[in-house]
């Protein structure tokens, strides 16, 4: 059974009139990298809201249907047994730093949990040297850099060991070098821990070429969730106005004689791969 | 023959934070009138605290800021906001009125104008920015992407001389973007001077012509966009990565396809690909 299952949800949020999520209907397996794209406000952060029954549970408004997270329902489970299975790290990591220093940060989630101090510890050297915050940990917070407190977030999710981790636009404030070093280790650990990794984002040039599967969302509805090929390749893909990788705009722009390949190219690798044929 | 003085001059100013970190270093620049500049570099470089000397909100230790020849140290940020208009990152910083109508009016308070020019500047604004079915709602309702457009116009309807925006793409998507762009482009053919400061290097290397590059609190090159984001020394070192066209350029010299220097751009890599391809089917 799928560990995230929605079924045929839909919600608006109170005050509003128009879905934010319309009939949604997906399934959401273990071990697998997920893109979550669509233009803004076509409901990426809603649909993350369903995924630890923040949606309907904190935030008001109206719903139809049921979504189900490690088979229990989000409408009456409390949020706090949703996150031990899934780990969300919002847009702005600081809005959920809130202990003294990095150590006491990555434990609190553990502690409140009641695990024993010991594994408390254990668990904590293995996160830090996964993210590489080995240094850092007597800092406080507002000491460390931007790509820093993005990673220390990333800690304290993955120290609970769940099954799923979301995030929301992670690279958003860093610059380029800090977001491909954060996209790569994000990959290194979903195959390491064989969990499931899915990145809303609006930078696709870098994670496009690490994730399995790709959701396209629009309008509160989902228009595709399937293998990377094929949705990159398809009409929807391209019709949609979010920010496609370089290579694919370049690739897509040539003319229609000229389109020599079978799969659109969405890397330079792939992109030299077509053109060695001709040279 | 008399020289023009640059619009803006910034003289070895530093400035460093209570806890003696230097936020910047010995840094000089000149801009002028109508330029487009965009200035990047890792976190934590100094690009945020540079902008904000230009309107007073951060007043340097040491070195001199001219505006338009006129040294600002004694101009308070109410006077210089008249000249140059900040658009922060996050646009709620930036908001607080109870409508999106108020909030256009509060902006244009200072600005000796009657009711009817504020009435008529607004239409204007909320037309271009698409806004005008929001104009009775609160901005604390606006989606993200309308807030920051409603920044935008708060900054845009008071008319400054200099904009300068903190990065204005980010969390936006393609139409958004294309939205900004063609903005840009019509304050420039105002006359107006833009400034961003940005981590999008795809944005910047297709449409921004100049570009500085900062590294612990310095300015580390200042130049042609076209120049500085190839130079793979200075990219690094300002924690940048190369442009996709560049590093497809590059690519493409290793498998032996000569592609000529002055191709930079997504459309002339598109030209050259179609030519080059064109004749290498035709003798199939």
């Amino acid at each position: 059974m799928a560990f995230i299952r929605f079924n045929n949800f839909s919600f608006r949020y109170k005050g509003n009139d128009e879905y934010a999520l319309e009939n949604i209907n997906l399934e959401i397996d273990e071990n697998k990298f997920i893109l979550l794209a669509g233009e803004t406000g076509s409901g990426k952060t809603s649909l993350i809201r369903c995924m630890n029954g923040l949606i309907p549970q904190f935030y008001a408004g109206f719903y139809k249907g049921s979504v189900e997270i490690a088979g229990k329902n989000t409408i009456d489970t409390p949020i706090s047994d949703l996150s031990t299975a899934i780990g969300i790290v919002f847009q702005n990591p600081e809005n959920q730093l809130v202990a003294m220093n990095v150590e006491r940060e990555i434990a609190f989630g553990m502690e409140n949990l009641g695990i024993e101090p010991v594994e408390i510890k254990k668990r904590i050297r293995e996160v830090v040297k996964i993210t590489e915050i080995e240094e850092i940990l007597d800092k406080a917070p507002f000491e460390i850099s931007g790509g820093e407190k993005q990673r220390v977030a990333i800690a304290s999710v993955l120290v609970l060991d769940p099954k799923i981790i979301i995030l929301d636009e992670p690279t958003a404030n860093l610059d380029p070098f800090f977001a491909k070093k954060i996209l790569t280790m994000l990959k290194k650990i979903q195959e390491t821990k064989k969990i499931s990794i899915i990145i809303s984002e609006h930078r696709m040039d870098l994670l496009v070429l690490l994730v399995d599967d790709i959701i396209l969302i629009h309008n509160g509805k989902i228009l595709a969730f399937d293998k990377k090929d094929i949705v990159i390749n398809s009409e929807i893909f391209r019709n949609l106005n979010i920010n496609k990788p370089k290579i694919y705009s370049l690739f897509r722009g040539l003319d229609k004689k000229n389109q020599v390949y079978d799969k659109i190219p969405i890397s330079i690798e792939d992109a030299l791969n077509v053109l060695k044929k001709y040279t | 023959m008399e020289a023009v003085n640059p619009l803006i001059l910034i003289d070895e100013i530093e400035f460093s934070y209570p806890n003696n970190t230097f936020a910047l270093r010995n840094i000089s620049l000149k801009v002028n009138k109508g330029e487009l500049i965009s200035i990047m570099g890792q976190n934590g470089a100094g690009k945020t605290t540079l902008i904000r000397t230009l309107n007073g909100l951060i007043r340097p230790s040491t070195g001199s800021i001219y505006i338009k020849g006129e040294k600002i140290d004694s101009k308070s940020v109410a006077e210089l906001s008249k000249i140059v208009g900040i658009i922060f990152q996050n646009p709620m910083h930036q908001l607080f009125s109870n409508t999106i109508e108020e909030e256009l009016k509060f902006s244009m308070k200072n600005l000796d104008l009657s009711k009817e020019e504020i009435k008529q500047k607004i239409d204007v604004i909320l037309n271009k920015f698409n806004l005008e079915k929001y104009r009775d709602r609160s901005p604390f309702n606006l989606s993200g992407g309308e807030a920051k457009k409603l920044a935008i116009a708060s900054i845009i309807c008071r008319d400054p001389e200099i904009i300068i925006f903190d990065e204005p793409t980010l969390g936006q998507d393609a139409k958004e973007i294309d939205f900004f762009l063609e903005l840009i482009h019509n304050e420039i053919e105002k006359g107006k001077t833009i400034v961003m400061v940005t981590h999008n290097i795809e944005f910047t290397f297709e449409n921004i012509p100049r570009i500085i590059l900062m590294a612990n609190g310095k300015i580390i090159a200042d130049g042609p966009t076209e120049k500085v984001l190839t130079n793979e020394f200075l990219v690094k070192k300002s924690s940048l990565i190369l442009p996709q066209i560049q590093q497809f350029k590059q690519g493409l010299k290793e498998i032996g396809i000569k592609v000529p220097n002055e191709i930079f751009k997504l459309n002339d890599m598109i030209m050259f690909l179609n030519n080059y391809l064109k004749i290498k089917l035709s003798k199939e």
